[in-house]
């Protein structure tokens, strides 16, 4: 098989863009953490992202078919893993989303997320009814993604959990969709949104509303949204420089340097810095989508799509957040925010595509 | 799982097997660029966001920033002191201590455990809370008492109320017992009506600020400019670094005319009695004392919370925030006459050897004026119609003089006008005339109301200090100075009037024969100075009630007595208004007594004041017995 595949094949621009960002991540970890308890978060970041780097070379060697073909167990193992992890695993900050192994703690939520991705293309690529999937695919698919959504939402991880949904959907879009289809469940989600309010956690309901909110409450739930924003705005449009970040480097900012990282960012570097990561993340998406179009089947392009949403989703909800449009939801921002389990997960992702691209001129 | 067997099966066909044909990616083009249109449009919201905070409103956020990252503590700058024209210390600042909220970090639940632990109302203290308006931080209470502070040190360290802050205060100590209380006035906090009065432009919510007396006129000079203490504090609000510390400027002090010893001995004569007693230095209008009575002690006002005493205050009959000697309004009676006696010269329709005989009445216009005198002053002349206060005597000189002649030389004197003395709320009082009685009445003037009007009753009334500057003037030779509270103004010379000497003469010598001769007022003789005076004893009502009417009545007359001395070239002049004091001999010892006290001081060489400015003491002055004493009862 290494015949038709050569070092000049795999996505650089895809690698080089990543890479920026990870720069742009470690650089801010180590900006954000100086002289605090997380102070040496930056190389360990480092070392994550340099791992992820040979994860994603050899996600990148392993024919995405072939685990295509295993997704059934890989999916029976994530369910497992997941119902360990409710079992064994590290409660955090009241959420059991952790388990050691080998000496890592990783979050198995974040690795799921490669296995719902296969599931989801397998299972479009399978369908007979090409160009649309029927209400009984659609419940069956849903059923598949929504369970170990449901566990990850047990842990309780609504953030994570929700960002299978864009999986899910773009996939299933990508397949092939019937207008009356996205209506109806457009109109069901509408109806069952506030339903599915008196289900949440107080916390979560707390979020909501300080999401809405935010100055009812400036010392409670609505303080990381407010402290964010003012974060966001000190920036102005140069920025403050490392010293001069008050926000970031008086603690008035939440864990500056996961799931705000990008207050941080924007607080150091201005609007000029924000445009320059953005700019950033929307080549990154788009590489995706390239290495999308010219898959050379359905299979990897499911895969290809699937990660773009992902990776949409989680810019959207964290960015959103660090601005005060979207609800806080905890998600980290993929390839800045510290964190070895994201990393990893994004890097085999990514890993996912460039095998989809290294395969593209077969057939 | 019976769908494993054949799914295993179809897993080697898509391992190994050429695609099927309808697995052409392509025909997903369109929706994929359905989702590069939507990725534009989330980086676009995005951005949009980031527009918004960083670059449309950068200094919203900015100022929030530094909101949360510097603790200001204000640095309260003391108020200017007020002082005797001795340099004497009147008005002096006590350091205390004072709380502060931090409106960011208020917890309305914590407001009911606050108030009870400071003795404060809950819904006063809410009250506060809420009429501030966007101050970031509000004082609630002031003059902490020992318990209150160590009761909010505990609690503001422990995070427990967080939005606590101690600050040094100060607070303003007037003297006791209402001493000299209506000259120096007192502070309080900015009301909403002065907020928005274009004078007060620079002053703000919470200001405390002068509301009567010389605290009021010279607000702005007493009132230093608050500073600020700046700390870098982190989010748990733990200290990282100083910032600039802009230090308080405290407010200049200011130096009045008047002098403690003339004070104090004006507010023991006139303890327990209405009324009021004014100096001054005819030669440039210094103020040397003012007493107004009866009075209230300006230290109760000086708290931010307490409504119920300023109620009580407002509500007594006897006025204790009525500052007499400026805002009274009365007849002034018989000391009246000299400007009746140097209008009728100037006018000529008298002269020093006019003849009238006095019977105890005279009839003008068909009604019978009656003299006070009531077996009469038989055939009576200027010089001993002024000293005796002959009414007969000045009803005819009224009647020959008419009412608008006595309207122009009472306004030369500053009858009806305010004397513009640098005191709030000065009253204006009145000097009838015929113009006057047209725009009041819209009525003409009747001869009759003139005989009246010429003995300083009908529609004169005048406050103290406008009665002692007719005459002081008329001692000074027709010269009226403004009269001033502050020590190193320039006198400010209102009118003088070109009398013939000669006709000043024959006044100031009746006057002085109110005293010297056969006058009402010669209790107020003093050895060594010559004194001049005019006794007055105003009507308060109708003279048939009034016959059996007792001292302090209601009802009573009010008692006046105006003197200045040397009679020869005056350097004080004295007026004393016994309110129901019956007759004016009650008020003259009043007068005396102020003067005297002069006189000796002068005598001493004004030896026993220290130059330095030494805090004022209240019984040290008290221990100078002035020599009529005690309360007329």
């Amino acid at each position: 098989m290494p015949g038709y595949r050569s070092i000049r094949d795999l996505d650089w621009t895809l690698l080089i863009v990543t890479l920026a960002l990870c720069a742009l991540g470690v650089l801010q970890i180590y900006s954000a953490t100086l002289s605090t308890k997380w102070q040496d978060a930056w190389w360990k970041q480092i070392v994550w992202v340099v791992s992820g780097l040979a994860m994603m070379w050899m996600a990148s060697n392993v024919d995405y078919h072939v685990l295509l073909g295993r997704v059934t167990y890989l999916y029976l193992a994530s369910v497992a893993l997941l119902i360990t992890t409710a079992v064994a695993g590290n409660k955090v900050f009241g959420s059991t989303r952790w388990i050691r192994v080998a000496g890592f703690t990783l979050q198995t939520s974040e690795f799921v997320k490669i296995v719902l991705i296969l599931l989801v293309a397998r299972y479009l690529t399978d369908l007979k009814t090409a160009g649309s999937v029927s209400w009984k695919d659609l419940a069956k698919l849903g059923g598949l993604v929504g369970l170990p959504m449901l566990l990850v939402m047990k842990q309780p991880d609504l953030g994570t959990s929700l960002t299978y949904i864009p999986i899910f959907v773009a996939s299933v879009f990508m397949a092939g969709l019937r207008w009356k289809y996205v209506a109806v469940i457009a109109t069901v989600l509408v109806v069952s949104l506030p339903i599915g309010y008196h289900f949440l956690k107080p916390y979560q309901k707390d979020r909501l509303v300080s999401f809405v909110y935010p100055d009812r409450d400036p010392k409670g739930t609505g303080f990381q949204v407010i402290q964010s924003r003012i974060a966001v705005g000190n920036g102005g449009m140069w920025g403050r420089g490392t010293k001069e970040s008050s926000q970031t480097h008086l603690g008035f900012l939440p864990v500056p340097h996961t799931d705000f990282i990008f207050s941080s960012f924007a607080e150091e570097h201005g609007f000029v810095g924000v445009v320059i990561a953005l700019v950033l993340y929307f080549l990154l998406i788009m590489q995706v989508v390239q290495n999308a179009q010219t898959a050379t089947d359905k299979a990897g392009l499911y895969i290809c799509m699937g990660v773009a949403a992902l990776l949409l989703f989680h810019v959207l909800v964290n960015v959103g957040m660090v601005v005060g449009k979207m609800p806080i939801t905890g998600i980290p921002l993929p390839l800045m925010s510290s964190g070895g389990s994201s990393t990893w997960s994004i890097f085999l992702l990514l890993g996912l595509v460039n095998g989809v691209r290294l395969r593209r001129f077969v057939n | 799982m019976g769908l494993l067997k054949s799914e295993h099966r179809r897993d080697e066909r898509i391992a190994s097997q050429r695609l099927p044909r309808d697995d052409d990616p392509k025909e997903a083009a369109g929706k994929i660029a359905i989702f590069q249109y939507l990725t534009v449009l989330v980086f676009v919201f995005l951005v949009s966001g980031f527009w918004q905070l960083q670059v449309k409103n950068p200094e919203y956020y900015s100022e929030a920033a530094e909101r949360n990252r510097i603790k200001s503590t204000p640095l309260l700058a003391p108020r200017g002191k007020i002082l005797d024209r001795d340099g004497r210390v009147i008005v002096d600042n006590k350091a205390s201590y004072s709380l502060l909220l931090n409106r960011d970090e208020i917890k309305w639940e914590h407001l009911p455990a606050i108030a009870s632990a400071l003795q404060l109302d809950y819904s006063e203290l809410a009250g506060v809370i809420r009429r501030s308006g966007a101050r970031p931080q509000i004082i609630v209470k002031d003059q902490l008492t020992r318990d209150e502070i160590a009761w909010i040190e505990s609690h503001q360290d422990t995070s427990a109320y967080p939005e606590m802050q101690l600050i040094r205060s100060w607070r303003r100590q007037y003297p006791q017992d209402g001493f000299a209380a209506h000259v120096v006035g007192y502070v309080g906090e900015i009301g909403e009506a002065e907020l928005d009065a274009p004078q007060f432009i620079d002053y703000h919510q919470g200001d405390i600020i002068g509301k009567d007396g010389l605290e009021r006129q010279y607000d702005k000079t007493l009132r230093g400019v608050d500073g600020q203490q700046r700390v870098l504090v982190d989010n748990l609000g733990r200290e990282r670094q100083m910032e600039a510390t802009q230090e308080a400027i405290p407010g200049k002090d200011l130096k009045t005319t008047l002098d403690l010893d003339l004070q104090a001995v004006g507010e023991l004569a006139m303890a327990g009695k209405r009324g009021s007693v004014v100096a001054v230095d005819p030669r440039n209008g210094a103020v040397l004392a003012m007493v107004s009575s009866p009075s209230y002690d300006p230290n109760k006002f000086t708290g931010r919370i307490s409504r119920k005493d300023w109620s009580q205050m407002a509500n007594d009959p006897g006025k204790p925030l009525l500052n007499r000697a400026i805002q009274a309004q009365l007849a002034p009676g018989s000391t009246f006459k000299p400007i009746m006696a140097i209008a009728g010269l100037e006018a000529d329709v008298v002269d020093d050897q006019t003849t009238f005989h006095c019977a105890g009445g005279a009839s003008f216009y068909g009604h019978y004026f009656a003299c006070h005198l009531k077996h009469g002053h038989g055939d009576i002349q200027l010089h001993r119609a002024i000293a005796q206060s002959c009414d007969v005597y000045f009803y005819n000189v009224g009647n020959r003089l008419g009412i608008d002649r006595i309207a122009h030389y009472a306004d030369l004197a500053g009858i009806g006008r305010k004397t513009g003395i640098d005191l709030p709320n000065e009253t204006q009082g009145t000097m009838p005339s015929t113009k006057w009685k047209l725009r009041i009445a819209r009525q003409k003037w009747y001869a009759g109301e003139t005989i009246s009007v010429a003995i300083g009753q009908g529609a004169v009334t005048v406050s103290p200090m406008q009665i002692l500057l007719e005459l002081s003037g008329l001692g000074a030779g027709g010269k009226w100075y403004k009269p001033h509270l502050v020590k190193d103004e320039a006198p400010v010379l209102l009118r003088q009037a070109h009398f013939n000497p000669e006709n000043l003469q024959q006044v100031v010598s009746g006057m002085y024969g109110v005293v010297n001769e056969w006058g009402t007022g010669h209790a107020a003789q003093l050895p060594n100075v010559k004194v001049a005076g005019k006794t007055g004893t105003a009507q308060v009502a109708a003279t048939e009630k009034t016959k059996g009417a007792k001292l302090h009545s209601e009802l009573a007359n009010n008692a006046w007595f105006v003197a200045f001395a040397p009679v020869e070239n005056p350097e004080i002049a004295v007026v004393a208004l016994f309110e129901n004091g019956v007759e004016s001999y009650n008020a003259v010892p009043i007068v005396r007594d102020v003067l005297k006290a002069y006189f000796d001081k002068k005598a001493r060489g004004d030896s026993r004041i220290t130059r330095n400015a030494q805090p004022f003491q209240a019984p040290q002055l008290f221990a100078w017995v002035p020599v009529s004493g005690g309360v007329l009862r």
